[in-house]
């Protein structure tokens, strides 16, 4: 089972091992191939689409689909961009996201990948405006669901990570949103330092760490001097940038 | 702790995988699954109260808030809303005193549309509680709206008896089959009993599956995969289990074929799964029937007690050493998407029916992780009778890709809806010809997540190389209107749609939402556009069939009825937009303003106060 698989991405040659992902082996080749539902540490569950790529022709999500001997793999193409475009701009449509007055600006990763996709039409689709409540029942943490994007990561990090089951989805359809195990946030078992409310999990600005609102300047965001993605481009071999 | 709670608990062994069960006791037993009783539930299973509120809100059958004792639930598909079902809400409403969506003060009656529930061919139709009644009319409504008021007791609605075995002690509904073509596989009469399961016994598992593989049968629920194939996966598989799921879930608008095979071919179909059982090695067998379908549960349990006792499930099946197989029945909770074969696996195992990942598909590993068929009540009535006519026959009917016969549950604007099981390549003007529609102008055929097609599409041939169908064949006259349509199952699709992903969840929201600007005439060229792009986007990034096949409707109507969207659809020449109101717009500023507008009104400056 350890002999190795190649396979190609956008013409590149990429090694991977059994079992790891299209995406786990273009990370490690320095292949950025955007994503918003996966985060390294948990489990991808395949749900945003953002990192939909090609595989011998066919779309499959690459934070699913296992790296396979001789695939070829598109990535970085004119049509995936148009599709992941969209799919980033479903995102804010179905939401109330405002970036400027938002907590989460400069680090946010959808706000990010926006950036990074050059979405320069912002309401090609119609705003849905949604009505969210505002959990606002803990005295640490706080709950903007205007911002949620459904993506599931808190959900897995209290599960995979703290041992617990703090969210959960709820709801279907347009309607699918994260639930807590409680009538509010404050009558789960969260603890401020659980993984699933630390900075990093939330990829939004949903939810918020109270006391530590806009904790770094402008200028000193992760996302101000450059863009989305660049960590794995630039610390890897690079080898995607041709 | 509530006595309900406890019993529904208890009668399930604290079984997580059956929390379904557990819950649609408790549903009915209470009225609702509130917040507490989710915290108990949760308690007495060792799970979440969000777990249980997240199935709670994923089925339609279940309800956090209180429902009536008699639950009224009318069938709101778009066969139904033509054939007039809301003039039938209207009496119910108006009888019994409460709006659309809401329960009575007394907690007795709640009233609320469901999508189909499989009834196309006699609507407009409802259930009440389990009961189905079909062919509603204003007055028929009223009168089981003031029988429900004197004593709510359902079994007194049966004013009349269903055809076949729909008039059996354990079905006793008024549902009629409507079986207008008998086909030489299924519907014919005098199908010798347990003939296919016989022969497969004497023979070898491989050469049970082969033997399959050579008739060319395809999946019937739709997607038309080879059962000898999938049977062949799940086989070659190395597990200590391995499951024979039968798919009777029938979602897709319009379709009913499976309800009748379920009352007149149960024990043809549970042949099939046996067979299926003994050629990949399975010991147990799952039937998932959807809640709609409840009425039948009485009689499907009945033929599986008696199956049991004439041997043909338990142990040493029809005598043969050794081979062992039982089935078990699992109710869906409401849910159209449950009928994807993975999802459907989900909701099996007690979770919210959302489709898996794949790979791995479920022939590698399904329902607990163990290799899982799933085929539709069809397909496995069709197995059960290529392994006793033999590959040879049932290749010899249909076409070269599409082996066999298909039932067509056939709905709409014609004289004789209904059951057709007719050989594959039938052309559909033939189709229409025979259920008698005389001014078809429409037809949508694989339901919603199927084409629309008009005239000049009628000479195409029913099978995979051309027009695929799961059963579902919805004819309209010249008087419908295509866009209504349209929207109808979009609305549909934002209803079932999961949600898990994006694409489907907010995708399918936008595309009704241009398809409404477009009905309401307001539209331009570019909407078209946007709504292809918009399709597009949909069908490559969703994860599963739902979202790769939700445009369809809106795809193909615009290729099928080019002449009703540009109809619709005008250029402005001054460069406006159609959909844009300036009045309406300027609405509001004129309220904040309390003045008129400089511009666009005649009399600026002067107050609106
Ligand atoms: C949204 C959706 C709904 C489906 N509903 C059904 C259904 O109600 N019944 C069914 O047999 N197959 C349904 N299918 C197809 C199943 O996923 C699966 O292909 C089928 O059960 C396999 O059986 P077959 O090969 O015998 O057709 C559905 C698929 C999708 C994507
Ligand atoms: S990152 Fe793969 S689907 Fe979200």
């Amino acid at each position: 089972m350890s002999k190795s698989i190649t396979f190609k991405i956008d013409g590149a040659t990429v090694t991977a091992r059994a079992g790891q992902t299209i995406m786990d082996a273009a990370d490690e080749t320095g292949i950025y191939i955007p994503r918003l539902c996966d985060v390294e540490g948990l489990e991808p569950q395949g749900s945003c689409r953002v990192c939909t790529v090609k595989v011998n022709g066919r779309p499959a999500a690459a934070c699913t689909q296992p790296a396979a001997q001789g695939i070829v793999v598109e990535n970085d193409t004119l049509e995936i961009l148009n599709y992941r475009r969209d799919l980033i701009r479903m995102l804010f449509q179905e939401g109330n996201h405002l970036c400027s007055i938002c907590e989460a600006s400069g680090r946010c990763e959808l706000q990010a990948m926006a950036y990074r996709l050059a979405i320069v039409e912002p309401a090609k689709y119609p705003y849905l405006q949604p009505v969210r409540p505002i959990d606002a029942s803990h005295p640490d943490i706080l709950l903007d669901k205007n911002r949620c994007i459904r993506c599931g990561r808190c959900i897995r990090a209290s599960r995979q990570i703290d041992g617990k089951n703090v969210f959960g989805y709820i709801g279907r359809g347009i309607n699918k949103r994260v639930g807590v195990d409680g009538k509010n946030l404050a009558d789960t078992n969260v603890d401020v330092n659980d993984r699933a409310v630390s900075p990093g999990t939330c990829p939004v600005g949903c939810i918020i760490r109270r006391g530590l609102g806009f904790y770094q300047p402008i200028g000193q965001r992760k996302y101000d001097n450059a863009p989305i993605g660049s960590e794995i481009e630039n610390t890897r071999s690079g080898r995607g940038k041709q | 702790m509530n006595p309900v709670v406890y019993k529904a608990c208890r009668d399930f062994d604290y079984d997580g995988t059956r929390v379904l069960d557990i819950l649609r006791e408790v549903q009915s037993g209470l009225g609702c699954i509130s917040g507490e009783t989710m915290e108990m539930l949760a308690k007495e299973l060792s799970t979440h109260r969000v777990e249980i509120e997240g199935l709670v809100s994923f089925y339609s059958f279940f309800s956090e808030k209180p429902k009536g004792k008699i639950a009224i639930r009318l069938c709101d598909d778009i066969i139904d809303r033509f054939a007039g079902v809301s003039k039938v809400a209207k009496v119910f409403s108006d009888e019994l005193g409460i709006e659309m969506g809401k329960t009575s003060p007394d907690g007795i009656f709640s009233l609320e549309y469901t999508p189909c529930i499989g009834m196309s061919d006699q609507a407009p139709s409802a259930l009440i509680n389990q009961t189905v009644v079909t062919k509603l009319t204003p007055q028929s409504a009223r009168t089981i709206a003031r029988k429900l008021k004197k004593n709510p007791e359902t079994s007194e609605l049966l004013t009349r008896k269903g055809d076949g075995n729909n008039a059996c002690l354990q079905i006793n509904a008024m549902v009629k089959n409507n079986i207008r073509v008998r086909g030489e596989v299924l519907l014919c009469e005098g199908i010798p009993a347990e003939a296919g399961l016989k022969k497969a016994l004497k023979r070898k598992e491989d050469a049970v599956i082969q033997e399959i593989r050579a008739s060319g049968l395809r999946g019937r629920g739709g997607a038309g995969f080879s059962t000898g194939l999938k049977w062949d996966l799940a086989r070659r598989e190395t597990a200590r289990e391995r499951y024979v799921i039968c798919n009777a879930d029938e979602g897709e608008p319009g379709t009913f074929k499976d309800r009748v095979l379920l009352t007149e071919r149960t024990d043809l179909m549970f042949e099939g799964m046996t067979i299926a059982a003994r050629a990949i090695g399975s010991r147990k067998g799952i039937l998932y029937v959807r809640a709609e379908y409840t009425y039948l549960l009485p009689y499907l349990e009945h033929v599986l007690k008696k199956r049991r006792k004439r041997g043909l499930l338990g142990r040493n099946i029809a005598g043969k050493k050794g081979f062992a197989f039982d089935i078990r029945i699992q109710l869906g909770a409401g849910a159209y998407i449950c009928g994807e074969e993975s999802s459907l696996i989900s909701s099996c195992e007690g979770l919210r029916g959302e489709p898996k990942n794949r790979p791995p598909f479920p022939a590698e590993k399904g329902f607990l992780g163990y290799p899982t068929i799933v085929n539709n009540v069809e397909t496995f009535c069709c197995a059960a009778r290529i392994l006793d006519g033999g590959a040879p026959w049932f290749a010899g009917i249909g076409t070269d890709e599409s082996a066999g016969t298909k039932l067509l549950s056939v709905a709409g604007d014609c004289a004789r809806p209904g059951i057709y099981e007719v050989p594959f390549g039938i052309e559909v003007s033939e189709v229409l010809d025979m259920a008698g529609a005389d001014d078809p102008a429409i037809v949508q055929i694989g339901g919603a997540s199927g084409d629309m097609i008009g005239r000049t599409a009628f000479h195409k041939k029913i099978c995979y190389e051309d027009l695929p169908t799961g059963g579902s064949f919805m004819t309209f006259n010249s008087t419908r209107n295509v866009l209504g349509i349209v929207d109808y199952f979009l609305e549909f699709f934002i209803h079932e749609s999961c949600g898990y992903c994006t694409p489907c969840r907010v995708g399918n929201v936008f595309l009704r939402e241009r398809i409404q600007k477009i009905k309401s005439g307001l539209a331009e060229e570019a909407d078209l556009h946007y709504l292809i792009e918009l399709s597009n986007t949909i069908m490559m990034t969703s994860r599963c069939g739902l979202g790769h096949t939700s445009p369809r409707p809106v795809l193909s109507s615009i290729a099928h009825f080019p002449i009703v969207y540009a109809s619709l659809t005008r250029e402005l020449t001054d460069g406006r937009q159609a959909s844009f109101d300036i009045q309406k717009a300027l609405e509001e500023s004129r309220r904040i303003a309390k003045r008129q507008s400089m511009i666009y009104d005649p009399i600026y400056g002067e107050s609106t106060d």
